[in-house]
């Protein structure tokens, strides 16, 4: 009862506590700003849920340990920001081929390297996409208030356990940081997903056999008498490695279709005055509240404004923005970068409506004022 | 004729392994799983987990919970594993490379942290699967084919290594003294805390040619004529040393166990 | 759907981050909606830092502070820093030991904050909740029951006594001038 009243919280602390409503028992991390809330809280708050923290000599070990723990049996999660990301990356790949569930958090700050460790930075969101090494599927997750950090932290450890695979949960300083209000919600109420355990007997079970077409193979944890083999190199079926060409298309046509097949399942977003609206902002994370403010204030003037706010960053809402491109005139994307996402829509948009970006990548947020300015300068 | 130990412990159709002829990785594999044997553990509890490299390939011709990582990682995923459920046996086989330079930075924090892992070091002083490069255990002058002119590199002793880092346990064997490696292992295994056992390993495929070592046979019989029991050479005046290596048990202290103090934090803050 | 912005600036150390996470929880109670934010430099103690907060009725979206409504600085470093931007209608809270200098504002008050908290309550640590006493009793942003419910659930437990007479003090500085 006392869990739903109103109470004030960061970011960080509603993406931890998401993360514990969701089921996770392991955090493995290593100290970086702005994250390091989500670490100093899984280190007080695991213990006495049953679970395991421990602090990894790097950002590299810290992705191997919460692999390892996930397939000991445990929902796992770790923690980081830019610089760490770039060192995540190899065993995010690795992941990504074994097909291990676990939950990556990045709360980006200004880069690139060392960049600006205090200061908020939506420049990320390729990295989320195509940062580790060969083809590989990828989910990334961005919320846009303390609220949904806990939310989408859920929903990010849903998709991981349902598709098994690394999933990626993007924040920025200003949403790991800020404190507001949130009304969490009764964890009776949160719909949790499980990964499938083993369905036949040892002797019968294949650590990787799924349907082709974007399958997911059930996983019984190590100790629970499967005794499977896992490997970063391309394997069959079997887990054990191959160099079969047919074999190798047919596993990453698989990893591939996992998401191409669920794509209604995992794009998830907001749309606001979508309707009527000429001008259409584009806007995820924090800058998605600069883009709301902005598009009341033309509101109030008049002008036809709607908000596109995308929850689920990878897989792209592709028809989505197709759809919006052919209704609106303009698309602005303001985002704390210089243009990452702004690439994409322009992809979608093929020329049927003008794509203009509001870029900064100085550590600054851009306020609805921003905004505002470039909508009536667009008019 | 198969031993039944292979039987038992290989994953039959997974053989013929990839090792080249002559290669010493057989004889520490064999050593693992008959560590394993006599100390009758439960296959199904019992995880091993490698990085990336000639040795790392042995888990996959092993009947346990195996797991093939990234390279260097090995230690760093096995930390998790055996966070995660300490019930498990986790034993990682890892190589000079592996273990020495690109994990380095695992190994001696695994070691620091006391973690109930058993690591054994397939120590052949080489990058076999790469081709022959020289690695942070290839002798001082010894050439790699990245050391065309000799190494001037100073060797790493893995054993030292570890122990200054925290490790409980620390010992080495070589594939010519194969009834001590075993025995070694066994001893690992049974230390609660990290251990690591160097097994020197021959390369008779590239460092051996490459240095003009002979072939397999004179490898052996060059660890047989350069290895010295740690009891035994605590007799020995110092220049009988010279040139020679120790094997046997060289460090054991037992400390106390990570999992095993994180476990006592979770039960005082229950108990609180 | 009004809104009041508020920033409580001084040195790094002196416990604004605190006192800005106090009054937007103090302003949750109230049941009102509140935003606190926070830019930190990498100097953990010292230098210029604020906390901001914004209160409102309604949904906030744009999390910063642009205009504050109500305006603390605690050190003349902070106060220049940070006071540029204060609203044409806003009050300057300030410690008596800051010249405030010719901005155009409604209200300007310089107080012994500083002062009151080292020798009156005795625990110079405490600026930060007597500045809130002091704030809350100039502006009412929030109840008075809310604030000391705020203050004692965020402070260490042992303090309760001595941050509840430190509150009490910032209200009655006000009234003495």
């Amino acid at each position: 009862m006392t869990n739903r009243q109103a109470k004030l919280m960061q970011g960080n602390e509603a993406c931890l506590e998401g993360a514990i409503a969701a089921g996770m028992r392991f955090f493995a991390g290593y100290p970086i700003t702005p994250s390091t809330e989500i670490a100093e809280g899984a280190s007080e708050r695991l213990p006495l849920v049953g679970g395991k923290f421990i602090q990894m000599e790097d950002e590299i070990g810290s992705m191997a340990a919460v692999i390892g723990a996930s397939l000991a049996g445990l929902k796992a999660m770790t923690a980081t920001s830019g610089p760490g990301m770039s060192l995540k990356l190899e065993n995010l790949g690795y992941a990504s081929l074994t097909e291990i569930p676990c939950v990556i958090v990045n709360v980006q700050r200004g880069g690139p390297s060392t960049g600006l460790p205090t200061s908020p930075a939506q420049a990320d969101i390729m990295q989320a996409r195509w940062g580790a090494h060969g083809d590989h599927p990828a989910i990334a997750l961005y919320p846009n208030s303390v609220s949904e950090a806990y939310s989408v932290t859920v929903t990010a450890f849903n998709l991981a356990e349902k598709y098994r695979m690394p999933v990626i949960l993007l924040m920025d300083e200003v949403i790991g940081h800020m404190r507001e209000r949130v009304v969490l919600p009764d964890e009776n109420e949160l719909q949790i997903i499980d990964r499938t355990k083993a369905s036949v007997p040892p002797e019968e079970y294949l650590p990787y056999k799924a349907d082709p077409d974007g399958g997911v193979p059930e996983m019984p944890a190590f100790g629970e008498g499967y005794r499977y083999h896992v490997t970063g190199l391309i394997h069959s079926e079997n887990g054990f490695p191959t160099t079969d060409a047919e074999k190798t298309a047919i596993l990453l046509n698989r990893l591939m279709k996992k998401i191409d097949n669920n794509l209604d399942d995992i794009i998830k977003y907001q749309e606001d005055s979508l309707d009527d609206a000429e001008i259409v902002l584009i806007a995820y994370g924090s800058t998605a509240r600069s883009a709301k403010s902005a598009m009341d204030m033309a509101r109030e003037q008049g002008i036809a404004v709607g908000l596109f706010r995308p929850i689920t960053i990878w897989p792209f809402a592709e028809d989505k923005v197709k759809e919006i491109a052919g209704k609106a005139k303009k698309i602005i994307v303001p985002e704390m970068n210089l243009g990452q996402y702004r690439y994409e829509i322009e992809r979608a948009a093929a020329g049927k409506c003008e794509v203009i970006g509001i870029n900064r990548a100085d550590g600054e947020i851009i306020t609805p004022e921003d905004i505002f300015e470039k909508i009536k300068g667009v008019l | 004729m198969t031993s039944n130990l292979v039987k038992s412990y290989f994953r039959m159709d997974k053989l013929p392994h990839i090792w080249c002829p002559g290669c010493g990785h057989g004889i520490v594999t064999r050593a693992v799983i008959k560590a394993i044997d006599e100390l009758e553990l439960d296959k199904d509890k019992v995880c091993i987990v490698s990085g990336i490299g000639c040795s790392s390939r042995a888990p996959g011709y092993l009947d346990f919970n195996t797991l093939h990582t990234t390279h260097g990682r090995a230690l760093a995923f096995a930390t998790g594993i055996k966070h995660a459920n300490p019930d498990l046996e986790v034993i990682v086989i890892t190589g000079d490379g592996d273990c020495s330079a690109i994990g380095g930075n695992h190994l001696i924090h695994a070691a620091r942290r006391n973690i109930g892992i058993t690591a054994v070091a397939f120590n052949n002083n080489i990058y076999g699967m790469t081709g022959g490069q020289y690695s942070p255990t290839t002798p001082t002058g010894d050439k790699g084919t990245t050391a065309p002119y000799g190494n001037i590199d100073k060797g790493f002793d893995i054993c030292k290594l570890a122990q200054a880092a925290g490790a409980s346990y620390t010992a080495r064997g070589t594939v010519y003294h194969a009834q001590l490696l075993t025995r070694l292992i066994k001893n690992g295994i049974l230390n609660k805390g990290f251990s690591i056992i160097d097994a020197v390993s021959v390369c008779p495929t590239y460092y051996g040619r490459k240095n003009k070592k002979g072939d397999a046979v004179k490898m052996m019989e060059w660890l047989k004529d350069h290895a010295v029991n740690v009891a035994a050479a605590a007799k020995l005046p110092e220049e009988k040393l010279a040139g020679k290596f120790l094997i046997g048990e060289l460090y054991h202290n037992p400390q106390p166990e990570y999992t095993e103090e994180y476990k006592k934090i979770t039960e005082s803050l229950r108990r609180g | 759907m009004s809104s009041t912005e508020i920033r409580l600036s001084g040195s790094g150390g002196q416990g604004l981050l605190l006192a800005g996470i106090i009054l937007a929880e103090a302003a949750i109670l109230d049941g009102k909606n509140a935003v606190q934010t926070q830019s930190y430099g990498p100097e953990a103690r010292g230098g210029a830092s604020k906390s901001e907060v914004i209160i409102s009725e309604g949904d906030i979206y744009y999390p910063k502070v642009r205009k504050p409504n109500v305006f603390l600085a605690l050190t003349q470093e902070a106060y220049n820093k940070y006071v540029g931007s204060t609203c044409e209608e806003g009050v300057i809270i300030a410690d008596e030991s800051v010249e405030i200098t010719d901005v155009k504002c409604a209200k300007k008050y310089s107080l012994p904050i500083l002062d009151t908290a080292k020798n009156v309550v005795g625990r110079a640590m405490v600026a930060n909740i007597v500045a809130l006493g002091t704030i809350n009793e100039i502006t009412g942003l929030v109840s008075p029951e809310a604030l000391e419910k705020a203050v004692l659930n965020r402070v260490p437990k042992g303090t309760e006594e001595l941050n509840r007479k430190a509150l009490e003090t910032g209200r009655e500085i006000c009234n003495i001038k």
